[in-house]
């Protein structure tokens, strides 16, 4: 009986250490943190916190990263929608290679884009903006939001499109009123998984930045300063990058269970 | 009034519906009969617009609506599985139609309770349609397809997908449903009995093309080929194949004089169809026409005993009301009424 107990929660513990190490090292001073082993703070601060919420080039990197990330989410989503129902609903030539293709967008590491993509906005005048970054994404999102949205339309029978013309919806009507609310939780799914990868991706982000739009991730990357860098700033930067992924994930978490049961995540 | 004029579906190299002309008339059920695949489901779906004509044109009360979409025809269309909207609840599944067309919240309310009436759904209609039974769910697209006020009703199946005894309830409601609405009513069912209950006119189908259509019990009583009596019969019309000479006619073994309209046939090879229940296991009044038989199969249902037998010119079906000690493998004699036996010509049309 305790043998059965004690396995999970030691796989629990050994999971959570790094996060309770990066949340600990966030309330500690930086002088602590390069002392030695110390299991809780001893002198508990925070100010760490304090200077991010103050000081603009710290909370700018949240805001531009939330801005980004929020333009990708929404632009992966609207425009992988009318993909996805044109993939679960029509037969046309080439449709299985599309989807294939596609998907082998993903395949390819996010860096071989990195240097066209610097190139091509450099050229537009996209550089350093969230547009920039929010489109560099959509690479990948879009992609990966179409495979999942088409596995929850498909769900939905073709009847139900049916009936609604019959009843007098036309196209968008029927779509925003009946086929949405239907798919809402693939839509959750999607957008949850656009999110997750735009707000941790770290090397287009930086690449296609500078000052304007300077990611969070990229702000962390360049804290270095005389001193050496600054351990618990960092700590709890990173601490406070974990919190909207933590929320997202507790809103979404029974709708991927049904992603899981559709194949599709 | 729906008149379809040579209406033909095709998808890629396949014909789905050969050209078909149809007058539907308002007023009674028109029944579509056919086997599954016979082409049911896309000619109902070519009345609603749902699919692309491959040709012809479609008129419901003399106006072309050809190239008139789905949204604008005013029909109404039940599936044959159950096909509610599960976000919304039954009274605003059955209101959906009506709320498009922007009827005025009072009289919404009262036509969807007039509906939920009809149907027995008055205590489901705060309910989603996922929780209610299978029945409840299919009256809830019933009661849709009538608060509307439609010019045609399609209903695709409507009941193949209920239990035996709920079937039996709803398809006794249906023609009241209908009745004093001016719709034109079509009914697709695989189940020719199916198809005598409900009367009206009945539309044979067989591969994409209605092999006849007229008044539901002359079809059956006449059937105009003999593909039109398979599909109009079940158990399955039995077919033999006969040489008439004079006023005999041989069928392997057995032998029987004509009389009536099949006497006065040419002499040369036939075919006969005679229902199942006119072959019997006892010769009875009629019943003269002995025929030799080993039985293969029998099934009690309650009130009749069928068996399936095997003679040399083919397998038969018999099937005779009360119960009939059959023992399988045994030879028996069986009786048919000649007087029930359509003739077909070799080209499959009836001549007798």
């Amino acid at each position: 009986m305790r043998a059965k107990h004690l396995i999970p929660i030691v796989y629990i513990l050994f999971l959570m250490l790094p996060i309770y190490w990066l949340i600990a090292m966030s309330v500690k001073t930086t002088n602590e943190i390069l002392a030695g082993f110390t299991l809780f703070p001893q002198d508990f601060t925070m100010d760490n916190y304090v200077k991010i919420f103050t000081d603009p080039t710290w909370y700018w990197g949240y805001i531009n990263s939330i801005i980004y990330v929020s333009l990708n989410t929404i632009i992966s989503i609207l425009v992988a929608l009318p993909a996805a129902y044109a993939f679960s609903r029509y037969r046309f030539l080439g449709d299985k290679q599309l989807f294939f293709w596609l998907l082998t967008n993903r395949m390819a590491p996010a860096a071989v884009f990195a240097l066209p993509f610097f190139q091509l906005y450099s050229a537009v005048g996209l550089f350093d903006t969230h547009l920039a970054v929010a489109l560099a994404h959509t690479l990948f999102n879009v992609p990966l939001a179409v495979w999942i949205l088409e596995g929850f339309m498909r769900g939905v029978p073709k009847e139900l499109d049916e009936t609604a013309y019959v009843d007098g919806y036309s196209f968008p009507h029927f779509f925003g009123k009946i086929f949405l609310p239907n798919i809402a939780s693939g839509v959750g799914v999607a957008a949850f998984f656009c999110f997750m990868f735009s707000w941790v991706e770290l090397l287009l982000a930086k690449t296609l930045t500078a000052v304007e739009a300077k990611p969070i991730a990229a702000t962390m990357t360049r804290t270095a300063s005389s001193a050496g860098y600054e351990l618990g700033l960092l700590a709890a930067a990173g601490t406070l990058t974990i919190i909207p992924g933590a929320i997202v994930i507790y809103f979404v978490r029974n709708y991927i269970a049904k992603g899981f049961a559709l194949g599709r995540v | 009034m729906i008149e379809l004029q040579n209406i033909t579906k095709r998808v890629g190299q396949f014909t789905h519906i050969k050209p078909t002309t149809l007058t539907l008339k308002a007023g009674h059920f028109n029944v579509l009969l056919g086997e599954t695949g016979a082409g049911k489901t896309s000619l109902i779906k070519l009345i609603a617009g749902l699919d692309p004509l491959a040709g012809g044109t479609i008129r419901f009360d003399g106006e072309d609506v050809t190239r008139l979409g789905t949204q604008k025809r005013r029909i109404s269309l039940v599936h044959q599985f159950f096909v509610n909207y599960p976000h919304m609840s039954v009274f605003e599944n059955i209101a959906s139609p009506l709320r498009v067309a922007g009827m005025p919240e009072s009289e919404i309310q009262g036509r969807v309770e007039e509906a939920a009436d009809i149907l027995q759904l008055r205590p489901m209609l705060g309910r989603r349609p996922s929780e209610l039974s299978g029945g409840q769910q299919q009256r809830t697209a019933l009661a849709r397809a009538i608060a509307k006020d439609s010019r045609a009703v399609l209903l695709d199946e409507p009941l193949a997908n209920l239990d035996y005894k709920l079937r039996e309830e709803l398809r006794e409601q249906l023609p009241e449903l209908f009745k004093g609405r001016g719709a034109v009513v079509v009914y697709a069912t695989s189940e020719p009995e199916e198809a005598l209950l409900l009367g009206g006119e009945t539309a044979l189908m067989q591969d994409g093309q209605v092999v006849q259509f007229g008044p539901t019990a002359d079809i059956y009583r006449q059937p105009a080929t003999l593909s039109a009596a398979q599909v109009f019969s079940d158990p399955p019309i039995n077919v033999g194949d006969v040489v008439k000479a004079g006023d005999t006619v041989r069928m392997g073994a057995a032998t029987w004089t004509l009389t009536g309209a099949a006497a006065g046939l040419a002499d040369g090879p036939y075919s006969v169809a005679i229902r199942p229940h006119h072959v019997l296991p006892v010769a009875e009044e009629g019943a003269t026409v002995p025929l030799e038989g080993e039985v293969i199969v029998t099934e009690l249902s309650g009130s009749e005993t069928s068996a399936h037998f095997r003679m040399a010119t083919g397998d038969w079906v018999s099937l005779a009301p009360g119960v009939h000690p059959y023992k399988v493998g045994e030879a028996h004699r069986f009786y048919m009424d000649p007087t029930h036996c359509y003739f077909f010509a070799p080209d499959g049309q009836m001549v007798a």
